[in-house]
């Protein structure tokens, strides 16, 4: 059973974003022909099937299934035929449709490349930028993921085992969220450990010129 | 000394002006350098910082475990700090359960009788306690497992044991420190659940952690650094986020 998605915090919509514009496009594809492996299907069957089966965390415009499902006409991955009695079109997978949904499933997703991550660049630049609170920065990134965290938390104990699809994918959602807070915990500890280790070493350089000038000294020599 | 835990006008942990230092002179370190925060009946508060940040000192001090230098710590309405040695431990036993990450159960005791243990030190009728026991025991799901040995249970249902001594009577304030460390992920949720079910029906929960997964689960956040609140959020409540039948 699908809760439906107007009960959804609006979190969903960032999550969605973040799936649908990193390579997004590829899932869909995907995910209609591994919906096809099951049988041939129409347009609003399939938009269906999907967003019941992922919990309807990542609404689907008919729009989108329809643009898809031409590509794959188009690569000869499903056949289109004609309109049944219902004027319903039917699709379903070709040989090289099948092929494709079963690769899929032995191909790992997106652990090639790493993709752009927006907050580690922002937090690399604040980290770098004179003048700039690097900490104030985690923080207020933090604060946001936290509550965007709280409120898949509320979401998925109301929906208390009525809803597996949307569980597990409410899970990766949190477990995404967990380790970005993870990391900016960790950012956060690594950068104020070396602001330490800066100012002991101004102290000392400052208490020893002489042990600090001689190092240069043989430091050019080295060079 | 009347106890005004029920009043629900009086927070039933509040803290003003906390600090806690160790040592003196320039060696002194500041363990907690002034920190106010009041947790109301039925609000579930987790206090997320890096080690050494002072949280877990924070909660030491709520539950008197520990002295302040200075401010004020009042359970219930009642300062802490004005407290003679034995009235502070009869507070402890009566007023405040904890929940650490090791469960701290006795192994030679069953676990009707870990869960019974403060209200038999407190004096209470051997009958009494283990009336309550068994109803603190059926609160996290534990029904019929009083005569089972700590050993016997997985480390799930011994962190459950544990939140059912900590609730036992009437004790309303409940503080955990990382009580799902040595647990795996699905059980620590478990864990996590009864916890916020004690908030959800009026107990007041501190949760100090440093697991975000585990801080989503209560009403407010409050972020310690340095021995400070930096910061701190509150989330909407569950009722504004869902409309309808959803819950």
């Amino acid at each position: 059973m699908v809760l439906d998605t107007a009960t959804r915090p609006h979190h969903t919509q960032y999550a969605e974003t973040e799936y649908l514009v990193g390579g997004g496009a590829m899932s869909v594809k995907n995910a209609l022909l591994a919906l096809l492996v099951e049988g041939e299907q129409y347009g609003y069957e399939l938009r269906a099937g999907f967003e019941e089966r992922t919990g309807g965390a990542w609404p689907l415009n008919i729009g989108q299934v329809y643009t898809t499902l031409d590509r794959l006409e188009r690569d000869g991955m499903v056949e289109r035929h004609e309109a049944d009695a219902d004027r319903q079109v039917f699709y379903s997978l070709t040989d090289a449709g099948r092929a494709e949904a079963e690769d899929w499933w032995v191909t790992p997703t997106g652990a090639t490349v790493p993709s752009r991550d927006d907050v580690a660049l922002k937090v690399a630049l604040a980290a770098t930028s004179p003048g700039v609170d690097v900490r104030a920065v985690i923080q207020t990134q933090r604060k946001a993921t936290m509550s965007m965290l709280q409120d898949l938390t509320r979401t998925k104990r109301a929906s208390a085992d009525r809803d597996d699809a949307w569980e597990l994918v409410a899970d990766a959602m949190i477990f995404r969220a967990e380790a970005e807070v993870r990391w900016l915990d960790h950012t956060e500890s690594r950068l104020s450990r070396r602001a330490d280790r800066d100012r002991k070493a101004g102290a000392t350089q400052a208490a020893a010129p002489a042990v600090s000038t001689s190092e240069t000294s043989l430091d050019e020599v080295r060079s | 000394m009347t106890v005004q835990m029920t009043d629900p006008n009086v927070p039933v942990l509040s803290l003003r002006d906390v600090v806690k230092t160790y040592g003196e002179g320039d060696s002194a370190v500041h363990a907690l350098a002034g920190v106010s925060l009041d947790v109301n009946a039925g609000e579930m508060v987790a206090v997320m910082g890096t080690s050494g940040s002072g949280k877990s000192t924070l909660l030491t001090i709520a539950g008197g475990l520990l002295a302040a230098t200075s401010g004020t710590v009042s359970v219930g309405g009642v300062e802490l700090g004005r407290l003679r040695v034995k009235g502070l431990a009869r507070i402890r036993r009566e007023r405040i359960g904890f929940v650490f990450q090791d469960f701290n159960l006795l192994p030679s005791l069953t676990v009707l009788e870990n869960v019974a243990l403060p209200l038999d030190l407190a004096g209470q009728s051997a009958a009494g306690s283990r009336s309550d026991a068994r109803r603190a025991l059926a609160v996290v799901g534990l029904r019929g497992r009083g005569a089972s040995y700590p050993d016997d249970l997985s480390g799930g249902q011994r962190q459950r044991v544990a939140i059912a001594r900590a609730i036992v009577g009437r004790r309303r304030l409940v503080l955990a420190d990382e009580p799902t460390g040595a647990l795996d992920s699905v059980t620590g949720d478990t864990v996590l659940q009864v916890l916020r079910e004690r908030a959800d029906e009026g107990a007041a929960v501190v949760l100090v952690t440093h697991d975000a997964r585990h801080a989503a689960w209560a009403d407010r956040i409050v972020y310690i650094a340095d021995g400070r609140i930096i910061d701190e959020a509150s989330s909407a409540r569950p009722e504004q986020l869902l409309s309808g039948g959803a819950r």
